[in-house]
């Protein structure tokens, strides 16, 4: 028989929907915006800084958002207890995400100074940041879920 | 991840304990419900901490809740063959 969802499990799919929604809506936006991006543009490190730093705070934003909303959707249709501590289970699941999350976005910052080691453009620099960052949100909500449902 | 070789008797002592509820136990012992269904499902080993806290509550010693066999557990298997190899003939 299939065990229904924990709290902290629907919390984690909310996270990952959350980090995709940022991830195709951040990228819409920076295409929109930026639609005629000059070779000029992609390398003024200026620029990219600016682009890297806007994603933040409406990351934390949107995460906050979203995490409201579920408590109180969680609160009305749910008679299920919301957790209000986190114990040492969470924290070791924690833990062992964050570690897995870690070495995905190390590899990407590696993967980031090799392509200016080897000559390439500063935008390749940057994509490859933005997307192991984002890789590291979903690779860890992913690694937290399986050590939720399967056990740690 | 499922142990063989520790396992618990929290789901018999609960119902011993006037069917004491898996939310009761976790507000007793200060963790969660979810935390409680993990370990008595296998899927989770408390810390020692948690485990005498546990015991506690039951009135019990570590022995009587939990249980661990020292035969089935496969890093005393491990370092039992790996003693075995170096022996000499």
């Amino acid at each position: 028989m299939k065990e229904p969802l924990t709290f902290q499990e629907k919390q984690i799919l909310v996270s990952l929907f959350n980090t995709l929604i940022i991830l195709v809506a951040y990228s819409y936006y920076l295409h929109s915006k930026y639609a005629a991006f000059t070779d000029q543009m992609l390398n003024d490190l200026q620029f990219l800084g600016k682009a890297f730093l806007m994603l933040i705070p409406i990351t934390i934003v949107v995460q906050v958002v979203f995490l409201i909303i579920f408590h109180i959707v969680v609160r009305i249709i749910s008679s299920e207890k919301i957790p209000e501590i986190t114990d040492e289970r969470d924290k070791l699941i924690e833990l062992k995400s964050i570690r897995i999350s870690h070495w995905v976005f190390i590899s990407g910052f590696f993967m980031a100074m090799g392509s200016q080691a080897l000559g390439m453009k500063p935008f390749v620099m940057f994509l490859a940041l933005i997307i192991s960052g984002f890789l590291a949100g979903i690779v860890s909500d992913i690694a937290k879920f399986i050590y939720y449902r399967k056990g740690v | 991840m499922k142990s063989e070789f520790i396992s618990n008797k929290i789901r018999t002592q609960r119902f011993f304990a006037g069917e004491m509820t898996q939310q009761e136990l976790a507000d007793k012992t200060g963790v969660t419900r979810q935390t409680i269904v993990a370990i008595e499902n296998g899927k989770y080993f408390p810390t020692l901490e948690l485990s005498f806290r546990i015991a506690y509550v039951f009135g019990k010693t570590l022995e009587e809740v939990f249980a661990y066999k020292a035969d089935e557990d496969p890093v005393l298997i491990k370092l039992k063959k790996s003693k075995d190899k170096t022996k000499p003939i």
